[in-house]
């Protein structure tokens, strides 16, 4: 502290000229603390660090690193972005927007790479990692085609985005402002109004809405009308919230060898998305014991009643079962994970 | 008197559309909670203290923000929605302001923020949040819109509530520092023409922003509707981009580079730009058009009680200004009533109208239009779609409809 306090003091006495008209607040910047912070690069160069890195390179970081949301070959996994493709797409009906066909300046790759990604490890990528990424991607998007390709600082501002004259300064103040600046019409200003698209053909509003929906419709003692087209799952369950976040820790007990969840996979024990109301041996590419598999064809369904039983002692419901659990003994623990697997079953 | 006048505008209100409004009040048995004593009437309550931070009454649970789950690929990376149908007034309470953000909330102890500036200026500098707060401070109340509210209405009505098509937006009273001040203390030169704003989150988002927009407005705001900020909103410390998209708004912001031309960073190319039909995109669209919904009645909030005298309400804004004048239909744009502006006008704010009548119980077509204090009056989607195609994400601010059923269901529709 005493040797931080004598360096502000000696670059304070040093360097600070006096400026009349501020406030002297706040002090000055090292240039370790600016270096530091001062990572942007800019579609010019600057802030490029010196370094390089090779397709083969990339692809291997890429690889263990990035491919799990954006897929083996940037083609993403899911709603992550996709990374590669869509040259020509721009004027279709449904534009595929990606590194290749929209981002104008590669300088944008390498600032956002090296800032943010991967995604939860933010900044933690050498410079050499991130040039190697960023000819990957170049790579993928057919910029280039050679494998022992090297981008670095030195040839970084040769490689051509095919969209780099795609863009121009926002118009609207020419383009709409005068057409939009008008009196209005205020009576009698058309003879017909109709309905043409109703979001409830489409109806993707999250569930517990069109639920409250009908509450309310209920409420107010209207009847459903069937004619109005509000299309609503019948099954629709409110859920408790407070059971389904126990019941995420009561799931620890089941961690060990059951997944729940977007990415999850069958582990030692199935995945259990979408268990509730299934039948009881339904995941794809799951060996379950033959007293399940009988079970299931004998129509069990893993409902609260049979979940219930089930997981309150495993072998006693189910002789056979390969499930080495010795089941659950207290109610709230039962209504938790029950709660909670309904919640991955959405 | 103030009752009294509020009543005569309100059966003025009416009289344009019925007669006979006030022809007889209803009959009813006696009423329980009146004949006959309640707990709450006898018993004593919780005292003082037994909720240091006070939070709504247990009835109002259900106004909350929330989340279209397909939108996004994960909850970090992503985006909720404030209710506008529960809210009335203009201020959006701390806690239901939507949140967007790219890396999740970054949490940590206000002591350990820095703020630096860096770049094309006489003296580098870092501020400490107590530095901050030895500058001059002001209070003033924006409206902070994400580009991409109402984004998922491009091709077509999608979402049946106003939260999701129109949530995107808070309204909140910002303390800050206006950023001109800290500019000034670092002194720009001649050739900083740009501006890199930067947060400290696991997002390291970026935006550029030209020099003349951060001396004209801009605040560095800490506390918001008097409290200091809230974690998801950028707590310690945010940028505050009056009338501006919503992305430029730095949460946590750690960093201001001066420059002497803009970066085309992720957010202000691969994001945040209107690809038109042609395939070409407009960047740097930084302003919010004039904009307006009606809040209630609307899917989330149908019309509960049979015809008769009835209260439509809604928000209007606009990046430019103030709202003076918005218009309501009730036909599907057939006609037109001027809506009753309350509350308080500021600029680049959210203001309120208010539209009394007496429904007659039939159907309804209904629509709000905003007229700003520059004369831009907000246009429909169609007009939109003609000029920018259907590939737009951001900006759409075309007039929304609500098809109000005889029932007084409210669905999210288009007409002709």
């Amino acid at each position: 502290m005493l040797k931080f306090l004598k360096l502000t003091a000696t670059i304070c006495a040093m360097s600070v000229p006096i400026y009349a008209d501020t406030a002297n607040l706040g002090r000055l910047a090292t240039n370790a603390e600016v270096n530091a912070w001062n990572i942007d690069v800019r579609p010019d160069g600057l802030g490029l660090p010196v370094g390089s890195g090779s397709v083969a390179e990339g692809e291997e970081i890429f690889v263990e690193k990035c491919a799990a949301c954006h897929g083996d070959f940037g083609e993403a996994v899911d709603r992550w972005p996709v990374l590669a493709g869509g040259q020509g797409t721009l004027t279709d009906d449904r534009p595929v927007k990606t590194v290749g066909s929209y981002w104008p300046y590669l300088s944008t790759v390498y600032d956002y790479v090296y800032r943010a990604m991967p995604f939860g490890d933010a900044q933690s990528l050498s410079p050499d990692e991130v040039y190697a990424l960023v000819a990957y991607i170049l790579y993928v998007n057919d910029t280039v085609d050679d494998e022992e390709f090297i981008l670095s600082n030195t040839n970084f501002l040769d490689m051509p985005q095919e969209n780099s004259e795609g863009f121009f300064m926002d118009d609207r103040a020419m383009v709409e402002y005068p057409i939009f600046t008008r009196e209005v019409c205020m009576s009698n200003c058309k003879q017909t109004a109709e309905v043409i698209l109703r979001a409830a053909v489409i109806d993707v509003t999250p569930e517990e809405t069109a639920a409250k929906a009908i509450e309310a419709k209920t409420k107010s003692e209207i009847e459903i009308n069937l004619d109005n087209e509000l299309i609503v799952e019948p099954n629709i369950e409110i859920l408790n919230q407070e059971l389904v976040t126990a019941g995420a820790k009561v799931f620890k007990k089941c961690k060990a060898c059951h997944k729940v969840g977007e990415k999850a996979k069958n582990g030692t024990g199935p995945l259990l998305n979408e268990i509730y109301l299934a039948d009881g041996a339904q995941v794809e590419k799951f060996k379950y014991s033959r007293a399940l598999r009988s079970a299931s064809e004998n129509g069990l369904v893993w409902d609260d009643v049979t979940l219930r039983a089930f997981l309150t002692k495993p072998k006693k419901f189910l002789k056979g079962t390969k499930m080495s659990f010795s089941g659950l003994k207290k109610d709230k623990d039962l209504d938790a994970i029950i709660e909670f697997l309904k919640f991955y079953s959405q | 008197m103030s009752k009294k006048n509020s009543r005569r505008q309100f059966l003025k209100a009416g009289i344009a559309v019925s007669t006979g409004l006030a022809a007889s009040n209803a009959v009813a048995d006696d009423d329980p909670l009146i004949t006959q004593k309640q707990t709450w009437n006898q018993e004593l309550g919780s005292g003082v203290d037994e909720r240091p931070y006070g939070m709504p009454s247990p009835f109002e649970v259900d106004v909350k923000r929330r989340s279209v789950p397909w939108l996004t690929a994960d909850p970090v990376s992503s985006i909720n929605f404030t209710p506008l149908h529960e809210l009335d007034g203009i201020i959006t309470p701390n806690g239901l302001c939507f949140e967007r953000h790219h890396g999740g909330v970054a949490e940590y102890d206000p002591s350990y923020h820095r703020l630096m500036i860096n770049g094309l200026v006489d003296k580098e500098l870092v501020f400490t949040m107590e530095d901050i707060m030895r500058f001059p401070r002001e209070n003033r109340t924006y409206f902070l819109e994400c580009a991409a509210n109402s984004g998922m209405e491009w091709r077509g009505s999608q979402l049946n509530g106003c939260q999701f098509t129109h949530g995107m937006i808070h309204n909140v009273m910002y303390t800050g520092v206006p950023l001109r001040s800290l500019l000034e203390e670092a002194g720009i030169k001649s050739n900083g023409k740009w501006l890199l704003a930067e947060g400290a989150d696991a997002s390291g988002m970026t935006r550029s922003i030209p020099m003349e927009k951060a001396l004209d407005d801009c605040l560095v705001a800490f506390k918001m509707n008097g409290e200091s900020l809230r974690p998801e909103q950028g707590y310690p410390l945010r940028l505050v981009v009056p009338g501006w998209e919503g992305n430029m708004w730095i949460k946590w912001l750690r960093r201001i580079e001066v420059g002497d031309q803009p970066w085309h960073h992720r957010e202000e190319t691969s994001k945040y730009t209107d690809l038109l039909e042609d395939g070409r995109a407009r960047r740097f669209t930084w302003v919010m058009d004039a904009k307006s919904v009606i809040t209630n009645p609307s899917p989330q909030a149908p019309i509960l009680h049979s015809k008769g005298p009835t209260i439509l309400s809604g928000v209007a804004w606009s990046g430019r200004g103030t709202i003076p004048r918005v218009d309501v239909t009730i036909d599907g744009g057939k006609n037109w009533n001027m809506a009753r502006m309350s509350g308080p006008s500021f600029d680049k704010s959210m203001h309120r109208f208010y539209y009394e009548f007496d429904w007659n119980g039939s159907d309804l077509l209904v629509q709000s239009r905003a007229h700003d204090s520059t004369g831009y009056v907000q246009p429909t989607k169609d007009e939109l779609r003609s000029i920018r195609g259907e590939n737009s994400i951001y900006h759409n601010n075309g007039i929304q409809t609500w098809h109000i059923n005889a029932k007084g269901v409210a669905e999210n529709v288009e007409i002709s």
